[in-house]
Formats: C-alpha cells, sequence, structure tokens
C-alpha cells in the first residue's frame, strides 16, 4: 500500500533522514520507534509531503506519490494525525470533526461520536479546553473523518498520562480492527510493538532493525536500548 | 422587552426590522441634504470605507493574514478607472466596463503581492505589505516621466462620472418633484454595491472557501493535512480582498472627479485596518460599525469642537484636527484595553484573543 525506498531529508546541511526504506501493506499496523531525534517524525511529514525530501521511490496505491502536493492526499486516503495533535484549538469540537471531512466535500460525525462518546458529551465545548488526552482523541476522530485508507500517527502518546496513554492505544487497535492500514511513529516502544504486526527501529536517520513486532519485542538489542533491559 | 423582541416567537418582527432599516437608508440623503449637501458627501466617503474594511475583512478577518499595505488595491481600482476615463489617454469608457477591469488588476495585484508572502505571517507578513503598499504610492508618484502615465504627484483630474444611458450620476436633477443632487445619486449606487458586497461576504463567511480561511487562520499544518490546498486559498483571500479595494477605488475616483497619489498613503491603510480591529476582526457587522464610526466619529468632531470652544472660552484654544487624533487615538487605546476583540466580536475571533492573553 505504501513503498518508501531510500528517502532522504535534509534540514539545511543536516541529514536528519539518511535513506529509509519501508513498506506498509493493506490492513497491516506498522510501528516505527525510535528515540527522540531519531528521525522519526520527519519520515512521517515526508511520506505525507508536509516537508521536502528525496527518494528513488514513495508510492501510495501504487502511484508515485513523490510530486503530490500535501492537500491531494487526504482527499486521496491518506491522513496524517500530526505530532502535538494540531487541532483547531478555538473551534468546538463539532467544528473540528467538520473540519476533517473537508476533503471528502462533508460528511457526518455521528460514528466517530459513537466511537468516542467522551468528544460527543464535549461536542459545543471549545477543542483548545479539552484535557491532552481528549485532545489527541479529537485529532484522531477528525482524521477518521476523511475516511482514511492509510493513517499515520505522530506519536499520539506524547505528553499523556500513562492511563490515557492505554486508552488511546485501545482505539488504535480497534481502528486497525476496523480495516485501516495504519503506521504509527511511537517513542514508547514497548506499547507500540505489542499492538503492531510489524515494526521498524530507527536510529541517527536509518533504520537498524525491521522485522515483526513479536521478534522485535524479543529482540535483546531492542530490549536494551528502548525497553530499559540489560545493559544499565 | 426581551419578550417583545422575541424573533423566534414574532417573526414577522424580523421583516418589520428590515423594512424599517431599507426605509431609513432610502430617506437618509435626502434628510441629510435638509443640513447640508456636505453630510451627503460625508456619508458617501463612509460607505466608501465600508467597502474597504469588508474587503481587508477578507484577508485580515477570515483568512487571518495581517495586511498594512490594502490601499494599494484602493489605489490600483482608483487609477484603473482614472486612466481609462479621463482625459489622460483620452479614453472614456462606460464605468460598468471599468469597474470589472479594476477589480481585476487589483485581484492581480494581490496575487503578486500574495505569491511571495505566501510563507510569511504575523509581523513579518505585515511588513512586507507595508513595503508594498508604499512602492505602489511611490510608483504612482513617478510614473510621469520618461512617459507620461500617472501624471505624478500632480495626479489626474476631470475624470469622468457614473454614466448609465444618458443618466448622469454626477449631475443634478429631480424626480418626484424632490432635487436629486449627484451625491445623493452616488449614494444609491454605492449603497447597493456595498449591499452587494455585504451579501457576497455573508456568503463567504460559512462556505467551504470561509471555513477553509478559518482553518488556515487557526492553524495552517493542521488545516493541510486535512487536505485544504492553503497556498490557492490565500492567494484567493488575497485576491478577493483586493478585487473589492479595486471596486472601491473606482467608485472613489468617479465620485472625487480628481485623484493624486495623496489620497493613498500609509495612514489610509491604517485608518482601515483600525476600522476592521475596533469594529471585530471577522464579523461583517462589527467591521461595518468600525468603518462608519471611524468615519463619522471625526467628522462630527471636526463640526462641534470649533463652536464649543468658542461658547466656552470666547475662542479656539486647540484645533479641531489636534482634538481629533487625541481622541480618536485615546478611543483606540480604550477598545484595546476593554473590549480586544472589537466592538462586535466574532466568535470564534474572541475566543483567540482570550486565548492567547491567557
Amino acid at each position: 500500500m505504501l513503498e518508501v525506498r531510500q528517502l532522504q531529508v535534509r534540514y539545511g546541511g543536516i541529514r536528519a533522514v539518511k535513506g529509509v526504506d519501508l513498506d506498509v501493506g493493506e490492513g497491516e499496523l506498522v510501528c516505527l520507534i525510535g528515540a527522540n531525534g531519531a528521525g522519526k517524525s520527519s519520515t512521517l511529514k515526508a511520506i505525507c509531503r508536509l516537508i521536502a525530501s528525496d527518494s528513488s521511490r514513495l508510492s501510495y496505491l501504487g502511484s508515485d506519490i513523490r510530486k503530490s502536493l500535501v492537500h491531494e492526499l487526504p482527499r486521496r486516503g491518506l491522513v496524517m494525525v500530526p505530532e502535538g495533535r494540531g487541532i483547531f484549538p478555538q473551534l468546538t469540537v463539532h467544528e473540528n470533526l467538520a473540519m476533517g471531512a473537508y476533503a471528502r466535500g462533508g460528511g457526518d460525525p455521528a460514528a466517530q461520536y459513537e466511537r468516542f462518546p467522551r468528544l460527543k458529551e464535549r461536542r459545543h465545548q471549545v477543542a483548545g479546553t479539552l484535557s491532552g488526552g481528549e485532545q489527541q482523541m479529537l485529532a484522531i476522530a477528525r482524521a477518521l473523518m476523511s475516511e482514511p485508507k492509510l493513517l499515520l500517527l505522530d506519536e499520539p502518546s506524547m505528553g499523556l498520562a500513562p492511563q490515557m496513554v492505554a486508552k488511546i492505544f485501545e482505539i488504535v487497535r480497534e481502528i486497525a480492527a476496523q480495516g485501516v492500514t495504519i503506521l504509527l511513529v511511537e517513542q514508547n516502544a514497548l506499547l507500540a510493538l505489542e499492538l503492531a504486526h510489524r515494526g521498524y527501529v530507527m536510529e541517527s536517520g536509518e533504520i537498524s532493525l525491521a522485522g515483526e513486532a513479536k521478534r522485535l519485542l524479543e529482540n535483546p538489542r531492542v530490549r536494551e536500548a528502548y525497553l530499559g533491559e540489560g545493559a544499565g | 422587552m426581551q419578550s417583545f423582541f422575541d424573533t423566534r416567537r414574532y417573526p414577522w418582527l424580523v421583516w418589520v426590522g428590515f423594512a424599517l432599516i431599507a426605509v431609513s437608508l432610502a430617506v437618509l440623503p435626502f434628510a441629510l441634504a435638509q443640513v447640508g449637501t456636505t453630510w451627503v458627501r460625508i456619508t458617501n466617503y463612509a460607505i466608501l470605507y465600508v467597502l474597504l474594511a469588508l474587503g481587508l475583512n477578507i484577508v485580515v478577518g477570515f483568512a487571518g493574514l495581517l495586511d498594512l499595505g490594502y490601499i494599494a488595491f484602493y489605489a490600483v481600482g482608483a487609477y484603473t478607472y482614472a486612466l481609462l476615463a479621463s482625459p489622460q489617454f483620452d479614453l472614456h469608457l462606460p464605468f460598468w466596463v471599468i469597474l470589472p477591469i479594476g477589480a481585476a488588476v487589483a485581484a492581480l495585484f494581490g496575487v503578486l503581492l500574495g505569491a511571495p508572502t505566501l510563507k510569511l505571517r504575523g509581523d513579518y507578513l505585515a511588513i512586507v505589505t507595508l513595503g508594498f503598499g508604499e512602492i505602489v504610492r511611490i510608483f504612482l508618484n513617478n510614473l510621469s516621466r520618461p512617459v507620461n502615465i500617472t501624471n505624478g504627484p500632480q495626479g489626474i483630474t476631470r475624470i469622468d462620472s457614473f454614466k448609465l444611458d444618458g443618466f448622469d450620476f454626477g449631475h443634478y436633477g429631480s424626480l418626484f418633484g424632490l432635487e436629486v443632487s449627484g451625491p445623493i445619486r452616488y449614494y444609491y449606487l454605492l449603497l447597493a454595491v456595498a449591499l452587494g458586497i455585504i451579501v457576497v461576504n455573508l456568503r463567504l463567511q460559512n462556505s467551504r472557501v470561509g471555513r477553509a480561511w478559518e482553518a488556515i487562520r487557526e492553524d495552517e499544518i493542521a488545516a493541510r493535512a486535512m487536505g485544504i490546498d492553503t497556498r490557492n486559498l490565500k492567494l484567493l483571500a488575497f485576491a478577493m480582498g483586493a478585487s473589492f479595494g479595486g471596486v472601491a477605488g473606482g467608485m472613489f475616483s468617479a465620485i472625487q472627479g480628481f485623484i493624486s497619489p495623496e489620497s493613498f498613503v500609509l495612514v489610509e491603510s491604517i485608518m482601515v485596518v483600525s476600522m476592521v480591529v475596533l469594529g471585530g476582526m471577522g464579523n461583517i457587522w462589527g467591521v461595518i460599525l468600525g468603518a462608519l464610526l471611524l468615519s463619522f466619529v471625526p467628522e462630527i468632531l471636526r463640526w462641534t469642537v470649533e463652536p464649543l470652544q468658542q461658547a466656552l472660552f470666547g475662542r479656539m484654544l486647540v484645533e479641531p484636527e489636534v482634538i481629533r487624533m487625541l481622541l480618536f487615538g485615546l478611543a483606540l487605546v480604550l477598545i484595546m484595553l476593554f473590549r480586544p476583540a472589537g466592538l462586535l466580536p466574532s466568535a470564534v475571533r474572541k475566543r483567540e484573543l482570550a486565548e492567547r492573553a491567557a
């Protein structure tokens, strides 16, 4: 569904992403894990064309998207939930959801209210006054409004209480179970690997390990580097 | 009171209200003419400012792009009209041909300003637009040599008034025994154009385009992630705002009969921005109120300050012009202190400003 070959991102002279290869198959839940500054978010932003990048291949549903414009991709079902949530803080929950359906030319938020009863309760509340977890729910719900085929999630657990993180991951699992393909970028390696089918580990701009999520969980290098076990 | 004006219980009240407003707007110029034709002229300029403020509201209020050079589009529209309907090039095209041309040329200039500034926001955008406004004015001042286009600082004189089928808006006439002077004719024309532009603004606000502007204003990255083409929509905001300014400029040209670069100085841009901010960015009715207040109050002061001082002190102590600026500044400071979102704020804007203050 998504094919990335030799993806490179440069910020001035600094190479943040140094030739990443990555695949996401239809119906898969794939996670991209790694430490702060490893280039995970840059990779994700490059995929949805928010930032300029070089690659030998960047294709979505079989078509080359290296020259596509950012705003065209949501119309084709490739939707990103930006890092730090990126909700419209002064619009109400309902208005935020309505904006999510922009690419499709309109839609009914009823299904999202069913998935997120909390958002229904607060639908007339201004989004900026929601708690961090609720804002993340709103960001995901808003992305779902455009009925994505491939959902890119950028660190949904960032800055949330552990309980809320668990809840958000449960929601991600549900969305995946309903047939939406997901590429999840996470620092919380343990939770992400438990959830995903496959995983990629990123280190200073390169993919250092890749494979089935279960295997990665057992991999001593992963355990040492990201799960706080071993060496120390 | 509350129950009497409950429009949900008495829906016909809305129509009575509209009828009252329509009748008073229709009668207004004749009432004003009793006081003096000057007041009809002042009203006409006030309506021109309403047009300008509504145009700028699209750029500043809807799309959130601070434009301090807006008067440049007014100038472009005014000069387009002046050049195509005056002895300058001996062209005398009818106004209904020139006004759309003026709007289109102004829109083109809007895109010219918008395209290189797409990535700028806030203060930086304000600086570039301010410079743009000055560039246009300086060009108008100097485009008299080697080929004389704008006639430089002398400006263009003897600009045609609007004529429609032998009906000249600039001339005196009578209707049903009532004296209808030129300014009164222009008043109705301006009113009609203003109503048209208000309708366009109202329709825009809740349209797909208006919502997209709102999203861009709130969070540009998120807007792009939603599938909003931020580049084209920002350019569209610049172009639409500019075209309204262009139309207003063309009408200004015709009403004045004379224009020079002096009419398009930075203070005018700041004036229009003040109208939008004072009235309430993003709220159409607020912006109209702001424009009317800032054009009428100084005039009223001009007519009252002098006699008042004569009566109190027997002589004039302070020039009306000085008091005008003093009160104007004071009013703006008070507004910013007590109603930072404007007199009639838009709901979303109010929240945005409250958020920033917190």
